[in-house]
């Protein structure tokens, strides 16, 4: 049966965000649609008044049985990991969180996933359907709260990652996994060629493999599954024990590495499976190598346009998380090509007309 | 229901003389085969939705991606619909021809571009058939995931158009979680990529919009996959009940005990009745339903989680609990399965596949319904799903050539589908929309929620030349046809123009 789980402060506005944003939109009014605000680094800033979602919170439903919860957008990331975590559940895009205040409606918005994300999906492999405030102040439907459902475009996934341009989440329905029975994580010494090699060879064995991260020397591997595979895949890999916090520190930029050094900015690389180093003059210790190779953190102080060269030329892009103001790249997301980005206008000026979400988040442009 | 097109509901159509269109992309398009009498026609007329029939326009057969390219923009020059066409199987009319429109049918890409086992990927053209992909990366103890029934015959352009599905979904996802990137032609003929080779794409997710869009918002001609690691072992249990209830809550146990099966699959009396009939697979013909429970991955895990099933079932209420004792026991259990449609259809002269989506916990209300509908209505339904993921395929038996029948199997079918809605699901999980639940669209999306849709529509397709008529219902079909009831008197959409 579906367990309520409202608390004394789970509240549900969405009454008063349509009113908000239709307001908006009779007053062509650029609105900042703000969650927790631990995200606002991400992207470029967004210059509107605010839409304040953090009080739109409290998880609506959630039925363990049929691995689906549906909850409000100002719901904390804490809050709702606590819930699933007592029924022995999880989001298993491992969303990474900012700060406290860190919300779910801004994890998807962004769409950003953790250290299990090429084993297990991103952000939007796991949304099912989405509550979403139009621009004419309509809160509208799509998707839903089961596994398979291919009626009409899929504009839940479109939201994620669309950074609130296309309309306002309120609420938000995902699948959620059991928490695997058993989790080990190891280091090993091992340099970065072989520790490639290595992940591409592991890659291809069905193992109970969850994250895979090199740096300085040392690559980490987390091991999650039935509790015989991963002692059998342990004591086949060998290696010392890793503290399990340390995915934590990769996932939400707590880890030292993210410290920057004056003139420093932090980049992205986001690069397919099996790439060899690139060719960047960038110091191998400012480079943390994460999703086995694919997601790349690097502190540099080299230009956008060297960056997004070298990532282009392999198949890959590159996105800055420093701010402009903090010296960061002016566009952080690398800049489309021409007929992509004209579908991306048309797009934005079919959902948001007058150009009040979040305008000029992802690009200037739009 | 008017399943045809129907210009003053489907909004109008540009008249164009065959012979204009047909000169035209000759010349443009010189060296494109390209079909035209009515005997080259025929064969295109339908999809794997046979009742619906359509003799389209022109069919064009090209082979290099500046003809599609070339044909596109002629047809958009021209106002000329255009309906992509895979292998033909799909199940709701997808792919079914406008009268006045061009088919314009992939199959002649064909070819598998490039395994790479380094980085789990397959770069593949559309026409290349789904289990070919698999096939291709089994040297090197790679597969593709998704495994629709028809994944023979089906194509990867065709699983993208639709999202499609099969029996491992649950654990593995549909098309859209295993689809990396994709190449599109837009219907003005530019050339896009969405997504990448990489774990994600700037801007966006385009990607994740193209899967299942039934190809109206551009035509796919290039996919990227990726491949998985096969797992070490694969084992099946199969479960008899004697009441279809326990065997749907037993489904839910499975979950709650933190399982996810690769597989999870139920049937009823009357489809193991008639698997059993045809593929002998060993099904036990006292049962009022049997679920199939296949557990993968490591050995030992598998081994592991088999106990805990087992004792799950048990404690369900199983009467008779069987595991597969090898390979060849496991592919009969399987196959008794996978053939659950054609069995059926040895059974009776025609039957109705439906695709809804329930949530599990409503699996014995809806089970109700379903009998009760066939009860009333006098035509035999059985039952087959997708149980772990809610995914239901209930059968309608009828028989085309007894009057009457076929429109009572399609109103049949359309109140389970309203069902389905009401009890918080999808009137499709896999096969899609097509043309043949364009007006249970109606009950499942709100009029502002279509128009969202058309607007999605028009920013890539403002002419609706790709597919029109599919996948998303008219407000002015939604309001002659559509389930919107109506309450005190008052008509929906009273401004609208009613035939």
């Amino acid at each position: 049966m579906t367990e309520l789980a409202m608390h004394a402060a789970d509240r549900d506005i969405a009454d008063t965000l349509c009113d908000q944003v239709r307001s908006a939109y009779e007053t062509r009014t650029p609105l900042r649609i703000v969650g927790g605000d631990t995200r606002a680094f991400y992207g470029r800033p967004v210059d509107g008044q605010a839409l304040t979602m953090a009080e739109h919170s409290g998880i609506v439903s959630y039925d363990p049985v049929e691995l689906v919860v549906t909850v409000r957008a100002g719901t904390r990331l804490s809050a709702l990991q606590a819930a699933l975590a007592d029924k022995h559940q999880m989001l298993a895009f491992e969303p990474p969180m900012f700060g406290e205040a860190s919300t779910i409606g801004g994890a998807v918005a962004t769409g950003l996933s953790g250290p299990r994300r090429p084993w297990a999906g991103a952000a939007r492999d796991f949304v099912l359907g989405t509550r979403v405030i139009t621009q004419e102040g309509k809160l509208l439907r799509f998707g839903g709260e089961v596994m398979k459902n291919v009626a009409g475009y899929d504009l839940s996934r479109l939201m994620a990652g669309a950074q609130g341009t296309l309309g306002v989440l309120t609420d938000i329905s995902f699948k959620v996994l059991p928490i695997p029975n058993a989790t080990h994580s190891l280091r090993l010494s091992i340099n970065l060629a072989d520790a490639l090699k290595k992940l591409a060879e592991l890659g291809r064995k069905p193992l109970p493999i969850t994250a895979a991260a090199w740096h300085n020397g040392e690559l980490f591997l987390r091991l999650e599954g039935g509790n015989s595979s991963v002692s059998a895949t342990q004591a086949s890999l060998g290696g010392e024990p890793l503290d399990a916090s340390f995915w934590t520190s990769l996932r939400d930029h707590t880890h030292d590495f993210f410290q920057l050094s004056d003139g420093q900015a932090l980049w992205r690389l986001s690069l397919p499976p099996h790439t060899s180093p690139l060719a960047l003059d960038i110091p191998e210790a400012d480079i943390f190598y994460d999703w086995a190779g694919c997601q790349r953190w690097v502190k540099t102080s080299l230009d956008a346009s060297t960056l997004r060269a070298a990532c282009a030329a392999v198949g890959g892009h590159a996105t800055c998380y420093t701010p402009h103001a903090q010296g960061g790249a002016v566009d952080p997301f690398t800049p489309l090509n021409t007929v992509v980005e004209k579908y991306h206008r048309n797009l934005k000026a079919e959902l948001d007309a007058h150009g009040i979400f979040n305008p000029g988040r992802l690009y200037a442009a739009f | 229901m008017n399943i045809l097109f129907d210009e003053r509901l489907d909004g109008e159509l540009v008249r164009r003389e065959k012979s204009e269109v047909l000169n035209d992309l000759q010349q443009a398009v010189p060296d494109m085969t390209l079909l035209h009498r009515e005997e080259d026609l025929r064969p295109f007329e339908c999809d794997g939705l046979a009742a619906y029939r359509v003799l389209p326009m022109l069919v064009a057969l090209p082979e290099t991606l500046e003809q599609v390219k070339g044909l596109l923009q002629r047809c958009h020059a021209l106002g000329v619909p255009v309906v992509t066409r895979g292998a033909g199987t799909g199940l709701s009319g997808g792919a079914l021809p406008l009268e006045q429109g061009v088919l314009l049918v992939m199959s002649r890409f064909n070819q598998i571009l490039k395994v790479d086992p380094d980085a789990r990927l397959a770069r593949v053209q559309p026409g290349v058939r789904n289990l070919a992909i698999s096939e291709a990366a089994a040297p090197y103890g790679l597969y593709y995931a998704p495994d629709p029934s028809s994944q023979i015959a089906c194509s990867i352009g065709g699983n993208v158009a639709e999202n499609a599905g099969g029996v491992h979904c649950l654990k593995y996802g549909l098309t859209v979680h295993n689809v990396m990137r994709v190449d599109v032609l837009t219907i003005e003929g530019e050339h896009m990529t969405l997504g990448a080779e990489s774990l994600d794409a700037p801007g966006f997710d385009l990607l994740a919009l193209m899967n299942g869009s039934e190809g109206m918002l551009g035509v796919v001609t290039e996919i990227t996959v990726k491949l998985l690691p096969k797992p070490e072992t694969a084992k099946v249990l199969m479960a008899s009940f004697d009441d279809v209830e326990k065997a749907g809550r037993a489904v839910g146990d499975i979950i709650a005990a933190g399982i996810i099966p690769g597989g999870l699959e139920m049937m009823d009396k009357l489809a193991i009745k008639a698997a059993e009939d045809f593929v002998k697979a060993g099904y036990p013909l006292d049962a009022e339903a049997i679920l199939l429970c296949e557990l993968d991955g490591v050995e030992a895990d598998v081994d592991d989680d088999c106990d805990t099933v087992r004792r799950v079932l048990e404690a369900a209420g199983a009467t008779n609990i069987q595991q597969a004792r090898d390979e060849a026991e496991r592919a009969k259990f399987w196959a008794g399965r996978k053939n659950a449609f054609p069995a059926v259809g040895r059974m009776s002269p025609d039957y109705y596949c439906m695709d809804g989506t329930i949530p599990r916990r409503e699996l014995p209300r809806v089970l109700k319904g379903i009998a009760a509908l066939s009860e009333e209505s006098g035509l035999l339904v059985a039952n087959v799903f997708h149980a772990g993921d809610g995914n239901m395929h209930p059968l309608i038996l009828f028989d085309a050539n007894k009057e009457g029948e076929l429109a009572l199997a399609e109103e049949v079918g359309g109140k389970i589908l309203e069902l389905c809605v009401a009890a918080g699901g999808s009137i499709t999980g896999e096969h899609g929309v097509g043309r043949e639940k364009i007006n249970q669209m109606c009950s499942q999306f709100q009029p502002d929620e279509i128009s969202v849709f058309h607007a999605l529509k028009a920013a890539f397709d403002p002419k609706r030349l790709l597919n029109p008529g599919k996948n998303i219902p008219t407000l002015a079909r939604c309001a002659e046809f559509g389930a919107m009831h109506v309450h005190n008197n008052e008509l929906p959409h009273p401004e609208l123009p009613r035939f």
